[in-house]
């Protein structure tokens, strides 16, 4: 890859990294939604990074191809992922996942 | 039930550490895998742009989407349609109240914008075939169209429009399928078109693609099934 490229996909892995610790670390669905996309934007940025590859001039059709696809399945995810998030609220009266009664301190 | 202030901490626990040490360790083995990319290997590219000529299209992102790689575009336009009926399995009621707007400035910049928006995503449509631009801009502008709609009440989803709105839902993953099977009992492979052919049949399914994903995205701004129009 050419500098830019590597720096682009670098910065992508971190957006993976950050999107995922965030999902995982905090209860607030809300807070796991944004995570969920902050990771998504980050396999997209790398997938973009990876098309400029090899010596020849123009970037690899394939995985721009995929990342169009991809974004469009994101926001459809998180669509459905905020109407759940919604539902969960109005059944639980609360927008997280609380513990289990065991788990509970 | 623990209070709300309490789950909203995002102080640094003993687990939380746990997690971002997890993070980081596979955050640096991608950071690797991602630097040790082979350079000069032979790539997908190489077959995709050669075969360009015969995918009856000049964009090769366009070509891989609805031509090479048929198949991904297929059951994405499906995961469009299927996140719908998910939303308005679990959402009875629209999640977006939307009064009537006391100004008649918004009404009139979307009754001056919104006719432009459908010929911009025509555009980006027809010109997807040879150079940037494609079904999913276009559609990306029509739901653009739709919640701009939506949002100063010009329209609204409501329970009696289900019945077009059905129809505009699905009529991308069907042309999808028609193209695909009878391309199946024609020329006996899935989603191999004759070349000479190709550019028609590409762009009528993008075409219906469009609609389709414009209308998922201005209705997953809704984020629920249309319900009869409050009477206030």
């Amino acid at each position: 890859m050419i500098g830019s490229a590597v720096l682009y996909a670098l910065g992508g892995v971190a957006l993976f990294g950050m999107g995922l610790y965030a999902l995982l670390a905090y209860p607030n669905l809300l807070r796991k939604i944004l995570g969920m996309n902050v990771m998504g934007t980050g396999a997209f940025t790398i997938l973009i990074a990876a098309a400029y590859r090899g010596s020849d001039a123009a970037p690899d059709p394939v995985p721009h191809a995929l990342v169009i696809t991809g974004i469009v399945v994101s926001v459809c995810a998180t669509g459905l992922a905020l109407s759940l998030a919604v539902r969960i609220q109005a059944v639980t009266g609360a927008a997280y996942l609380t513990p289990d009664e065991e788990d509970a301190p | 039930m623990p209070k709300i202030a309490d789950q909203d901490e995002v102080r640094l626990t003993a687990g939380r550490a746990l997690l971002l040490g997890m993070s980081l360790v596979l955050t640096l083995t991608l950071a690797a895998a991602v630097l040790s990319l082979p350079e000069d290997q032979p790539r997908l590219a190489q077959v995709a742009l050669e075969r360009l000529p015969e995918s009856g299209v000049g964009n090769a992102v366009t070509a891989v989407l609805l031509n090479f790689r048929g198949y991904d575009t297929l059951l994405e336009v499906a995961v469009l349609l299927l996140a719908i009926i998910g939303i308005w399995s679990v959402a009875r009621t629209a999640r977006v109240w939307i009064k009537r707007p006391d100004t008649p400035i918004l009404r009139a910049f979307v009754r001056f914008v919104v006719p432009l928006m459908p010929i911009m995503a025509g555009y980006l449509l027809w010109i997807g075939a040879d150079e940037t631009g494609g079904a999913f801009q276009g559609g990306a502008v029509l739901g653009g169209m739709g919640i701009l709609w939506i949002a100063a009440a010009v329209w609204l989803p409501q329970r009696g429009g289900r019945a077009l709105l059905r129809p505009l839902l699905a009529i991308g993953l069907l042309a999808f399928l028609i193209a695909a099977t009878w391309m199946l009992l024609a020329r006996g492979n899935f989603f191999e078109y004759p070349p000479e052919q190709a550019k028609d049949i590409i762009l009528i399914i993008e075409g219906a693609a469009m609609l389709s994903i414009g209308a998922t995205l201005a209705l997953l701004f809704v984020g629920g099934a249309p319900q009869k129009e409050e009477s206030s």
